[in-house]
Protein backbone atom coordinates (compact mmCIF):
# COMPACT_ATOMS: atom_id res chain seq x y z
CA UNK A 1 0.00 0.00 0.00
CA UNK A 2 1.46 3.43 -1.11
CA UNK A 3 2.29 5.76 1.59
CA UNK A 4 -0.82 8.39 2.75
CA UNK A 5 -0.51 11.94 3.20
CA UNK A 6 -3.06 14.76 3.91
CA UNK A 7 -3.59 17.47 2.06
CA UNK A 8 -5.94 20.10 3.36
CA UNK A 9 -7.90 21.69 1.08
CA UNK A 10 -9.74 25.45 1.30
CA UNK A 11 -11.19 26.87 3.37
CA UNK A 12 -9.82 30.08 1.26
CA UNK A 13 -8.03 28.29 -2.20
CA UNK A 14 -7.27 30.28 -5.54
CA UNK A 15 -9.80 27.97 -7.51
CA UNK A 16 -12.64 27.83 -5.62
CA UNK A 17 -14.27 31.13 -3.70
CA UNK A 18 -16.45 29.43 -1.48
CA UNK A 19 -15.47 28.69 2.01
CA UNK A 20 -15.56 24.89 2.32
CA UNK A 21 -12.76 22.97 4.16
CA UNK A 22 -11.59 19.43 3.00
CA UNK A 23 -9.02 17.02 4.37
CA UNK A 24 -7.85 14.84 1.65
CA UNK A 25 -6.41 11.60 2.12
CA UNK A 26 -3.93 11.07 -0.64
CA UNK A 27 -2.37 7.93 -1.84
CA UNK A 28 0.29 9.34 -4.27
CA UNK A 29 -2.19 11.63 -6.34
CA UNK A 30 -5.60 9.62 -5.94
CA UNK A 31 -7.77 10.92 -3.51
CA UNK A 32 -8.65 8.22 -1.39
CA UNK A 33 -10.77 9.81 1.36
CA UNK A 34 -12.48 13.23 1.45
CA UNK A 35 -13.14 14.57 5.30
CA UNK A 36 -15.14 18.08 5.03
CA UNK A 37 -15.54 20.69 7.93
CA UNK A 38 -17.97 23.51 7.46
CA UNK A 39 -18.73 26.46 9.82
CA UNK A 40 -16.52 29.31 8.47
CA UNK A 41 -19.51 31.48 7.55
CA UNK A 42 -21.93 30.78 9.77
CA UNK A 43 -23.69 34.32 10.41
CA UNK A 44 -27.02 33.13 12.57
CA UNK A 45 -29.69 34.23 10.26
CA UNK A 46 -32.29 31.55 11.12
CA UNK A 47 -31.66 32.84 14.55
CA UNK A 48 -32.78 36.40 13.82
CA UNK A 49 -36.22 35.39 13.28
CA UNK A 50 -36.85 35.65 16.24
CA UNK A 51 -36.28 38.92 17.09
CA UNK A 52 -37.08 40.50 13.75
CA UNK A 53 -41.04 41.10 12.72
CA UNK A 54 -41.89 38.25 10.06
CA UNK A 55 -43.07 40.83 7.68
CA UNK A 56 -39.22 42.34 7.89
CA UNK A 57 -37.63 39.28 7.78
CA UNK A 58 -38.03 38.69 4.04
CA UNK A 59 -35.48 41.29 3.34
CA UNK A 60 -32.83 39.12 5.73
CA UNK A 61 -34.04 36.00 4.16
CA UNK A 62 -33.23 37.06 0.64
CA UNK A 63 -29.65 37.92 2.13
CA UNK A 64 -29.24 34.11 2.78
CA UNK A 65 -27.42 33.80 -0.32
CA UNK A 66 -26.10 36.58 -3.33
CA UNK A 67 -26.80 33.85 -6.12
CA UNK A 68 -30.52 32.63 -4.94
CA UNK A 69 -31.54 35.44 -3.27
CA UNK A 70 -34.86 36.16 -4.92
CA UNK A 71 -35.88 31.86 -4.35
CA UNK A 72 -35.52 32.24 -0.94
CA UNK A 73 -37.28 35.15 -0.28
CA UNK A 74 -40.08 33.66 -2.55
CA UNK A 75 -39.82 30.06 -0.42
CA UNK A 76 -40.32 32.11 2.99
CA UNK A 77 -42.84 34.18 1.73
CA UNK A 78 -44.58 31.09 0.28
CA UNK A 79 -44.45 29.31 3.48
CA UNK A 80 -46.18 32.22 5.20
CA UNK A 81 -48.58 32.92 2.92
CA UNK A 82 -49.50 29.02 3.87
CA UNK A 83 -49.60 29.41 7.33
CA UNK A 84 -51.70 32.08 6.69
CA UNK A 85 -54.06 31.18 3.97
CA UNK A 86 -53.01 33.88 1.48
CA UNK A 87 -54.00 33.54 -2.07
CA UNK A 88 -51.17 35.45 -4.44
CA UNK A 89 -52.92 37.28 -6.84
CA UNK A 90 -51.77 35.08 -10.87
CA UNK A 91 -50.15 38.38 -11.93
CA UNK A 92 -48.24 38.47 -8.66
CA UNK A 93 -47.72 35.14 -9.21
CA UNK A 94 -46.50 34.85 -12.40
CA UNK A 95 -43.98 38.06 -11.95
CA UNK A 96 -42.57 36.00 -9.29
CA UNK A 97 -41.83 32.98 -11.65
CA UNK A 98 -39.70 35.65 -14.32
CA UNK A 99 -37.79 36.34 -11.80
CA UNK A 100 -37.08 32.95 -10.35
CA UNK A 101 -36.22 31.96 -14.03
CA UNK A 102 -33.94 35.01 -14.55
CA UNK A 103 -31.93 34.13 -11.45
CA UNK A 104 -31.73 31.07 -12.69
CA UNK A 105 -30.50 31.88 -15.84
CA UNK A 106 -28.03 34.47 -13.67
CA UNK A 107 -26.78 31.38 -11.28
CA UNK A 108 -26.31 29.05 -14.13
CA UNK A 109 -24.42 31.68 -16.36
CA UNK A 110 -22.29 32.44 -13.23
CA UNK A 111 -21.38 28.96 -12.30
CA UNK A 112 -20.28 28.21 -16.23
CA UNK A 113 -17.79 31.22 -15.96
CA UNK A 114 -16.41 29.60 -12.86
CA UNK A 115 -16.25 25.86 -14.27
CA UNK A 116 -14.48 27.46 -16.77
CA UNK A 117 -12.39 29.56 -14.25
CA UNK A 118 -11.48 26.26 -12.65
CA UNK A 119 -10.21 24.64 -16.05
CA UNK A 120 -7.77 27.29 -16.66
CA UNK A 121 -9.96 28.49 -19.69
CA UNK A 122 -10.01 33.05 -18.80
CA UNK A 123 -11.61 33.90 -22.19
CA UNK A 124 -14.54 31.17 -21.63
CA UNK A 125 -15.46 32.61 -18.15
CA UNK A 126 -14.88 35.83 -19.68
CA UNK A 127 -17.68 35.42 -22.33
CA UNK A 128 -19.94 33.88 -19.34
CA UNK A 129 -20.20 36.76 -16.97
CA UNK A 130 -19.80 39.09 -19.78
CA UNK A 131 -22.96 37.27 -20.46
CA UNK A 132 -24.43 37.24 -17.22
CA UNK A 133 -24.11 41.21 -17.07
CA UNK A 134 -27.13 41.28 -19.29
CA UNK A 135 -29.47 39.35 -16.91
CA UNK A 136 -28.71 41.62 -13.77
CA UNK A 137 -28.57 44.56 -16.02
CA UNK A 138 -32.42 43.37 -15.88
CA UNK A 139 -32.96 42.60 -12.81
CA UNK A 140 -31.80 46.47 -11.66
CA UNK A 141 -34.11 47.80 -14.42
CA UNK A 142 -37.18 45.68 -13.01
CA UNK A 143 -36.30 45.53 -9.26
CA UNK A 144 -34.09 48.25 -8.68
CA UNK A 145 -31.00 45.34 -7.36
CA UNK A 146 -28.79 43.46 -9.14
CA UNK A 147 -28.09 40.96 -6.94
CA UNK A 148 -30.91 41.90 -3.67
CA UNK A 149 -33.41 42.11 -5.53
CA UNK A 150 -36.22 43.06 -2.09
CA UNK A 151 -39.90 42.97 -4.61
CA UNK A 152 -41.04 39.37 -2.55
CA UNK A 153 -43.56 40.28 -0.14
CA UNK A 154 -46.05 37.93 1.93
CA UNK A 155 -49.15 38.48 -0.29
CA UNK A 156 -47.42 39.19 -3.54
CA UNK A 157 -44.43 40.97 -5.33
CA UNK A 158 -43.88 44.49 -4.17
CA UNK A 159 -43.12 45.78 -7.53
CA UNK A 160 -45.07 45.86 -11.09
CA UNK A 161 -43.65 45.28 -14.92
CA UNK A 162 -44.93 47.15 -17.48
CA UNK A 163 -45.30 46.00 -20.74
CA UNK A 164 -42.40 47.45 -22.42
CA UNK A 165 -40.28 46.11 -19.59
CA UNK A 166 -41.55 42.80 -20.10
CA UNK A 167 -41.13 43.47 -23.79
CA UNK A 168 -37.27 44.22 -22.86
CA UNK A 169 -37.20 40.87 -21.03
CA UNK A 170 -38.15 38.55 -24.18
CA UNK A 171 -35.88 40.73 -26.31
CA UNK A 172 -32.96 40.50 -24.26
CA UNK A 173 -34.02 36.33 -24.13
CA UNK A 174 -33.64 35.77 -27.35
CA UNK A 175 -30.54 38.02 -27.92
CA UNK A 176 -28.61 36.27 -25.12
CA UNK A 177 -29.98 32.75 -26.54
CA UNK A 178 -27.62 33.65 -29.54
CA UNK A 179 -25.17 34.81 -27.48
CA UNK A 180 -25.01 31.35 -25.84
CA UNK A 181 -24.65 29.07 -28.16
CA UNK A 182 -21.15 29.74 -29.43
CA UNK A 183 -20.29 29.84 -25.10
CA UNK A 184 -22.43 26.60 -24.76
CA UNK A 185 -20.17 24.98 -28.29
CA UNK A 186 -17.27 25.89 -26.33
CA UNK A 187 -18.40 24.19 -23.16
CA UNK A 188 -19.75 20.77 -24.73
CA UNK A 189 -18.11 20.70 -28.00
CA UNK A 190 -14.41 21.86 -26.94
CA UNK A 191 -11.57 18.82 -27.20
CA UNK A 192 -10.24 20.55 -24.07
CA UNK A 193 -13.41 21.25 -21.78
CA UNK A 194 -14.47 17.55 -22.81
CA UNK A 195 -11.23 16.44 -21.93
CA UNK A 196 -11.54 17.86 -18.42
CA UNK A 197 -15.20 17.12 -18.05
CA UNK A 198 -15.88 13.35 -19.06
CA UNK A 199 -15.97 10.31 -17.02
CA UNK A 200 -14.99 12.96 -14.14
CA UNK A 201 -16.97 12.03 -10.88
CA UNK A 202 -19.33 9.44 -11.99
CA UNK A 203 -22.74 9.50 -9.77
CA UNK A 204 -24.88 6.42 -10.51
CA UNK A 205 -28.67 6.76 -10.52
CA UNK A 206 -28.87 5.09 -7.57
CA UNK A 207 -25.91 6.92 -5.59
CA UNK A 208 -27.45 9.93 -6.52
CA UNK A 209 -31.23 9.04 -5.37
CA UNK A 210 -29.45 7.19 -2.09
CA UNK A 211 -27.43 9.89 -0.97
CA UNK A 212 -29.84 12.87 -1.37
CA UNK A 213 -28.88 14.67 -4.61
CA UNK A 214 -30.51 17.64 -5.67
CA UNK A 215 -31.04 19.89 -8.36
CA UNK A 216 -29.05 19.38 -11.90
CA UNK A 217 -26.81 17.30 -9.93
CA UNK A 218 -29.68 14.47 -9.69
CA UNK A 219 -31.14 15.12 -13.24
CA UNK A 220 -27.77 14.90 -14.77
CA UNK A 221 -27.67 11.29 -13.60
CA UNK A 222 -30.94 10.69 -15.22
CA UNK A 223 -33.05 10.60 -12.34
CA UNK A 224 -36.32 13.37 -13.41
CA UNK A 225 -36.90 15.29 -10.68
CA UNK A 226 -37.36 18.52 -10.47
CA UNK A 227 -39.68 20.75 -7.35
CA UNK A 228 -41.19 22.80 -10.79
CA UNK A 229 -43.01 20.16 -11.27
CA UNK A 230 -44.65 20.58 -7.83
CA UNK A 231 -46.30 23.48 -9.70
CA UNK A 232 -45.94 26.74 -6.73
CA UNK A 233 -45.86 30.24 -8.67
CA UNK A 234 -46.84 30.37 -11.81
CA UNK A 235 -45.27 26.60 -12.85
CA UNK A 236 -49.03 25.07 -12.94
CA UNK A 237 -49.88 26.89 -16.06
CA UNK A 238 -46.56 26.71 -17.89
CA UNK A 239 -44.54 23.50 -19.37
CA UNK A 240 -41.97 22.76 -17.14
CA UNK A 241 -40.28 19.29 -18.16
CA UNK A 242 -37.18 18.26 -16.22
CA UNK A 243 -33.71 18.30 -18.33
CA UNK A 244 -31.86 15.21 -17.71
CA UNK A 245 -28.78 13.53 -19.19
CA UNK A 246 -27.36 9.87 -18.90
CA UNK A 247 -23.94 9.79 -17.48
CA UNK A 248 -23.72 11.50 -14.30
CA UNK A 249 -20.43 13.07 -15.15
CA UNK A 250 -19.31 16.36 -14.90
CA UNK A 251 -19.85 16.94 -18.59
CA UNK A 252 -24.01 15.78 -18.24
CA UNK A 253 -23.50 18.47 -15.08
CA UNK A 254 -22.61 21.13 -17.61
CA UNK A 255 -24.99 19.90 -20.27
CA UNK A 256 -27.87 19.59 -17.94
CA UNK A 257 -27.31 22.94 -16.82
CA UNK A 258 -26.73 25.11 -20.27
CA UNK A 259 -29.84 23.32 -21.40
CA UNK A 260 -31.68 24.73 -18.00
CA UNK A 261 -30.68 27.81 -19.22
CA UNK A 262 -32.49 27.71 -22.53
CA UNK A 263 -35.21 26.40 -20.73
CA UNK A 264 -35.68 29.12 -18.43
CA UNK A 265 -35.61 31.12 -21.52
CA UNK A 266 -38.81 29.51 -22.52
CA UNK A 267 -40.43 29.50 -19.55
CA UNK A 268 -39.77 33.56 -19.28
CA UNK A 269 -41.40 33.86 -22.89
CA UNK A 270 -44.10 31.33 -21.85
CA UNK A 271 -45.09 33.49 -18.16
CA UNK A 272 -44.57 36.99 -20.06
CA UNK A 273 -47.45 35.84 -23.16
CA UNK A 274 -49.38 34.51 -20.44
CA UNK A 275 -48.78 37.02 -17.36
CA UNK A 276 -52.91 38.23 -16.72
CA UNK A 277 -53.47 41.62 -15.44
CA UNK A 278 -54.83 42.19 -11.96
CA UNK A 279 -53.11 43.05 -9.05
CA UNK A 280 -49.54 42.02 -7.74
CA UNK A 281 -50.30 41.62 -4.32
CA UNK A 282 -52.98 41.17 -1.49
CA UNK A 283 -52.65 42.72 1.86
CA UNK A 284 -52.17 40.78 4.75
CA UNK A 285 -53.63 41.46 8.17
CA UNK A 286 -53.12 39.17 11.81
CA UNK A 287 -50.04 37.22 12.50
CA UNK A 288 -49.16 33.79 11.38
CA UNK A 289 -49.96 30.70 13.37
CA UNK A 290 -49.14 27.57 13.21
CA UNK A 291 -46.45 25.50 10.99
CA UNK A 292 -45.77 24.33 7.16
CA UNK A 293 -42.21 23.30 5.56
CA UNK A 294 -42.42 24.47 1.30
CA UNK A 295 -40.14 23.04 -1.59
CA UNK A 296 -38.96 25.13 -4.31
CA UNK A 297 -36.29 24.57 -6.93
CA UNK A 298 -33.55 26.80 -6.59
CA UNK A 299 -31.03 27.20 -9.26
CA UNK A 300 -28.76 24.40 -7.61
CA UNK A 301 -31.82 21.79 -6.67
CA UNK A 302 -34.42 21.64 -3.85
CA UNK A 303 -34.51 23.91 -0.96
CA UNK A 304 -36.63 23.62 1.86
CA UNK A 305 -38.31 26.28 3.88
CA UNK A 306 -40.13 25.37 7.71
CA UNK A 307 -41.56 27.92 9.79
CA UNK A 308 -43.04 27.67 12.93
CA UNK A 309 -45.49 30.23 13.63
CA UNK A 310 -46.99 31.25 17.78
CA UNK A 311 -49.45 33.63 16.17
CA UNK A 312 -46.92 36.80 17.17
CA UNK A 313 -45.19 38.93 15.04
CA UNK A 314 -42.52 37.28 15.92
CA UNK A 315 -41.82 33.68 14.89
CA UNK A 316 -40.58 30.69 16.89
CA UNK A 317 -38.15 28.67 14.43
CA UNK A 318 -37.26 29.12 10.58
CA UNK A 319 -34.96 26.59 9.01
CA UNK A 320 -34.05 26.70 5.59
CA UNK A 321 -32.33 23.04 4.12
CA UNK A 322 -30.11 24.63 1.08
CA UNK A 323 -29.39 22.54 -1.85
CA UNK A 324 -25.14 22.45 -1.13
CA UNK A 325 -26.04 20.62 1.95
CA UNK A 326 -27.70 17.66 0.02
CA UNK A 327 -25.11 17.90 -2.11
CA UNK A 328 -22.49 17.34 -0.21
CA UNK A 329 -22.55 13.75 0.64
CA UNK A 330 -22.46 12.32 -3.14
CA UNK A 331 -20.05 14.81 -3.86
CA UNK A 332 -18.19 13.29 -0.55
CA UNK A 333 -18.43 10.06 -2.72
CA UNK A 334 -17.08 11.31 -5.56
CA UNK A 335 -14.28 12.59 -4.61
CA UNK A 336 -12.64 9.21 -3.92
CA UNK A 337 -10.69 7.94 -6.66
CA UNK A 338 -10.11 11.03 -8.62
CA UNK A 339 -6.88 12.52 -9.27
CA UNK A 340 -6.16 15.81 -6.62
CA UNK A 341 -5.90 17.92 -9.63
CA UNK A 342 -9.50 17.19 -10.60
CA UNK A 343 -10.81 17.95 -7.11
CA UNK A 344 -11.39 21.69 -6.84
CA UNK A 345 -13.11 21.15 -10.47
CA UNK A 346 -15.18 18.20 -9.44
CA UNK A 347 -16.05 20.17 -6.27
CA UNK A 348 -17.24 23.23 -8.29
CA UNK A 349 -19.60 20.78 -10.39
CA UNK A 350 -22.03 20.37 -7.48
CA UNK A 351 -22.14 24.40 -7.04
CA UNK A 352 -21.47 24.63 -3.97
CA UNK A 353 -22.93 27.73 -1.79
CA UNK A 354 -21.00 27.05 1.32
CA UNK A 355 -22.44 30.69 2.72
CA UNK A 356 -26.40 29.50 2.11
CA UNK A 357 -25.78 26.00 3.58
CA UNK A 358 -24.12 27.97 6.91
CA UNK A 359 -26.35 30.55 6.54
CA UNK B 1 -21.89 12.28 -27.17
CA UNK B 2 -21.94 15.19 -29.55
CA UNK B 3 -18.95 15.18 -31.65
CA UNK B 4 -15.89 17.31 -30.07
CA UNK B 5 -14.46 20.18 -32.35
CA UNK B 6 -11.08 21.84 -32.70
CA UNK B 7 -11.12 25.66 -31.29
CA UNK B 8 -14.35 26.27 -31.31
CA UNK B 9 -14.01 29.22 -29.27
CA UNK B 10 -11.58 30.64 -31.53
CA UNK B 11 -14.16 32.32 -33.80
CA UNK B 12 -15.39 34.34 -30.58
CA UNK B 13 -12.11 34.97 -29.63
CA UNK B 14 -10.54 36.33 -32.66
CA UNK B 15 -13.82 38.60 -32.67
CA UNK B 16 -13.43 39.96 -29.13
CA UNK B 17 -9.59 41.45 -30.29
CA UNK B 18 -10.84 43.44 -32.73
CA UNK B 19 -14.07 45.17 -30.87
CA UNK B 20 -14.78 47.78 -28.28
CA UNK B 21 -14.87 46.52 -24.89
CA UNK B 22 -18.17 46.39 -23.61
CA UNK B 23 -17.19 47.42 -20.54
CA UNK B 24 -17.26 51.44 -19.90
CA UNK B 25 -14.56 53.48 -18.51
CA UNK B 26 -15.87 55.06 -15.58
CA UNK B 27 -15.66 57.27 -13.92
CA UNK B 28 -14.26 59.21 -17.08
CA UNK B 29 -17.59 57.85 -18.63
CA UNK B 30 -20.76 58.39 -16.37
CA UNK B 31 -22.46 55.76 -14.83
CA UNK B 32 -25.97 54.66 -16.19
CA UNK B 33 -28.67 53.74 -13.70
CA UNK B 34 -32.24 52.50 -14.26
CA UNK B 35 -34.82 54.34 -12.84
CA UNK B 36 -35.96 51.82 -10.43
CA UNK B 37 -32.34 51.58 -8.81
CA UNK B 38 -32.32 51.04 -5.30
CA UNK B 39 -29.16 52.86 -4.83
CA UNK B 40 -29.69 55.36 -1.57
CA UNK B 41 -32.87 56.61 0.13
CA UNK B 42 -33.76 60.03 -0.15
CA UNK B 43 -36.36 62.32 2.40
CA UNK B 44 -38.40 65.23 1.42
CA UNK B 45 -37.90 66.57 5.47
CA UNK B 46 -40.71 69.19 5.31
CA UNK B 47 -43.18 66.29 4.21
CA UNK B 48 -42.24 64.22 7.31
CA UNK B 49 -44.33 64.08 10.30
CA UNK B 50 -41.59 62.67 12.80
CA UNK B 51 -43.61 59.51 13.49
CA UNK B 52 -40.89 56.79 13.55
CA UNK B 53 -42.56 54.46 11.30
CA UNK B 54 -39.11 53.85 8.90
CA UNK B 55 -36.82 53.44 11.98
CA UNK B 56 -39.48 51.36 13.65
CA UNK B 57 -39.44 48.80 10.29
CA UNK B 58 -36.02 49.32 9.41
CA UNK B 59 -34.40 45.54 9.82
CA UNK B 60 -30.71 47.05 10.10
CA UNK B 61 -31.91 49.88 12.25
CA UNK B 62 -29.84 52.56 10.34
CA UNK B 63 -32.52 55.27 11.25
CA UNK B 64 -33.03 57.14 13.85
CA UNK B 65 -35.68 60.15 14.46
CA UNK B 66 -36.16 62.80 16.74
CA UNK B 67 -39.80 64.30 16.85
CA UNK B 68 -38.37 67.08 19.30
CA UNK B 69 -35.88 67.85 17.36
CA UNK B 70 -37.74 67.23 13.92
CA UNK B 71 -34.72 65.49 12.59
CA UNK B 72 -33.95 62.37 10.35
CA UNK B 73 -30.76 60.84 10.60
CA UNK B 74 -29.40 57.93 8.73
CA UNK B 75 -26.56 56.17 8.73
CA UNK B 76 -25.47 55.68 5.06
CA UNK B 77 -23.25 52.22 5.54
CA UNK B 78 -25.66 50.47 7.69
CA UNK B 79 -28.65 50.88 4.94
CA UNK B 80 -28.92 48.30 3.17
CA UNK B 81 -31.08 50.00 0.76
CA UNK B 82 -34.50 47.42 0.79
CA UNK B 83 -36.37 50.03 0.55
CA UNK B 84 -38.38 48.76 3.25
CA UNK B 85 -38.81 52.25 5.22
CA UNK B 86 -40.72 53.85 1.90
CA UNK B 87 -42.99 51.03 1.50
CA UNK B 88 -44.20 51.66 5.18
CA UNK B 89 -43.94 55.94 5.49
CA UNK B 90 -47.19 57.04 5.36
CA UNK B 91 -46.38 60.47 3.87
CA UNK B 92 -44.83 58.83 1.52
CA UNK B 93 -41.73 61.66 2.09
CA UNK B 94 -38.89 59.12 1.34
CA UNK B 95 -38.02 57.73 -1.61
CA UNK B 96 -35.27 55.07 -3.17
CA UNK B 97 -32.99 56.97 -5.85
CA UNK B 98 -30.32 56.06 -8.06
CA UNK B 99 -26.37 56.24 -7.46
CA UNK B 100 -24.68 54.31 -4.64
CA UNK B 101 -23.52 56.13 -1.75
CA UNK B 102 -19.58 57.17 -2.37
CA UNK B 103 -16.69 55.27 0.01
CA UNK B 104 -15.38 56.88 2.81
CA UNK B 105 -13.14 56.09 5.85
CA UNK B 106 -15.47 56.66 8.39
CA UNK B 107 -19.09 55.57 8.89
CA UNK B 108 -20.85 58.23 7.99
CA UNK B 109 -24.34 59.48 8.81
CA UNK B 110 -26.66 62.37 7.38
CA UNK B 111 -29.05 64.09 9.38
CA UNK B 112 -31.88 66.29 8.21
CA UNK B 113 -33.82 69.29 10.07
CA UNK B 114 -37.45 70.18 9.00
CA UNK B 115 -37.64 74.18 9.04
CA UNK B 116 -40.88 74.30 9.62
CA UNK B 117 -42.84 72.84 12.54
CA UNK B 118 -44.57 70.29 12.68
CA UNK B 119 -48.50 71.61 12.78
CA UNK B 120 -50.43 71.44 15.48
CA UNK B 121 -52.53 68.10 16.45
CA UNK B 122 -56.22 68.35 15.21
CA UNK B 123 -58.59 69.48 18.06
CA UNK B 124 -61.03 66.69 18.99
CA UNK B 125 -64.12 66.59 17.99
CA UNK B 126 -65.47 66.76 21.68
CA UNK B 127 -63.82 70.55 21.82
CA UNK B 128 -65.29 72.04 18.98
CA UNK B 129 -68.77 73.39 19.53
CA UNK B 130 -71.06 70.49 18.07
CA UNK B 131 -73.19 72.54 15.91
CA UNK B 132 -75.07 70.42 13.27
CA UNK B 133 -75.02 73.01 10.80
CA UNK B 134 -76.74 72.76 7.33
CA UNK B 135 -74.28 71.04 4.23
CA UNK B 136 -75.04 73.83 2.06
CA UNK B 137 -73.04 76.88 4.11
CA UNK B 138 -69.59 77.69 2.87
CA UNK B 139 -68.41 79.67 5.58
CA UNK B 140 -68.02 76.13 6.70
CA UNK B 141 -64.88 75.62 5.25
CA UNK B 142 -62.42 76.84 8.06
CA UNK B 143 -64.07 74.65 10.43
CA UNK B 144 -63.24 71.66 8.07
CA UNK B 145 -59.68 72.18 7.41
CA UNK B 146 -58.44 70.67 10.93
CA UNK B 147 -60.92 68.01 10.51
CA UNK B 148 -59.11 66.71 7.66
CA UNK B 149 -56.21 66.00 9.15
CA UNK B 150 -55.52 62.50 10.22
CA UNK B 151 -55.91 61.53 13.88
CA UNK B 152 -52.93 59.14 13.68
Amino acid sequence: MAKRSIVPFGPQHPVLPEPVHLDLVLEDEVVVDAVPSIGFVHRGLEKLVETKDFKEYVYIAERVCGICSFGHGLGYCQTIEHIMNVEVPPRGRYLRTIWMEMSRVHSHLLWLGLLADAMGFESLFMESWKLREKILDMFDATTGGRVIFSVNCIGGVLKDMDDTMLKNIVDTCNEMERELKPIADAFLRDYTTGSRLHGLGVLTPKDATLMGAVGPMLRASGVAYDARKLGYAAYDELDVEPITATDGDSYARCEVRIKEIGQSFSLIRQAVAQIPAGPIAVPVKGMPNGEYFTRIEQPRGEAIYYVKANGTKFIDRFRLRTPTTSNIPPMLNMLKGCQLADVPLLILTIDPCISCTER
Amino acid sequence: MASLKFLPFAGTALKNLFSKPVTTSYPFAPAQYPERMRGHIEIDIENCISCGMCARSCPPGALTVDRAAGTWTIQRFDCVQCGNCVNVCPKKCLKMAPGYTTPDTTRRSDTFTRTTPLPKPAPRPAAKPAAPKPAAAPEAKPETKPEANPKA
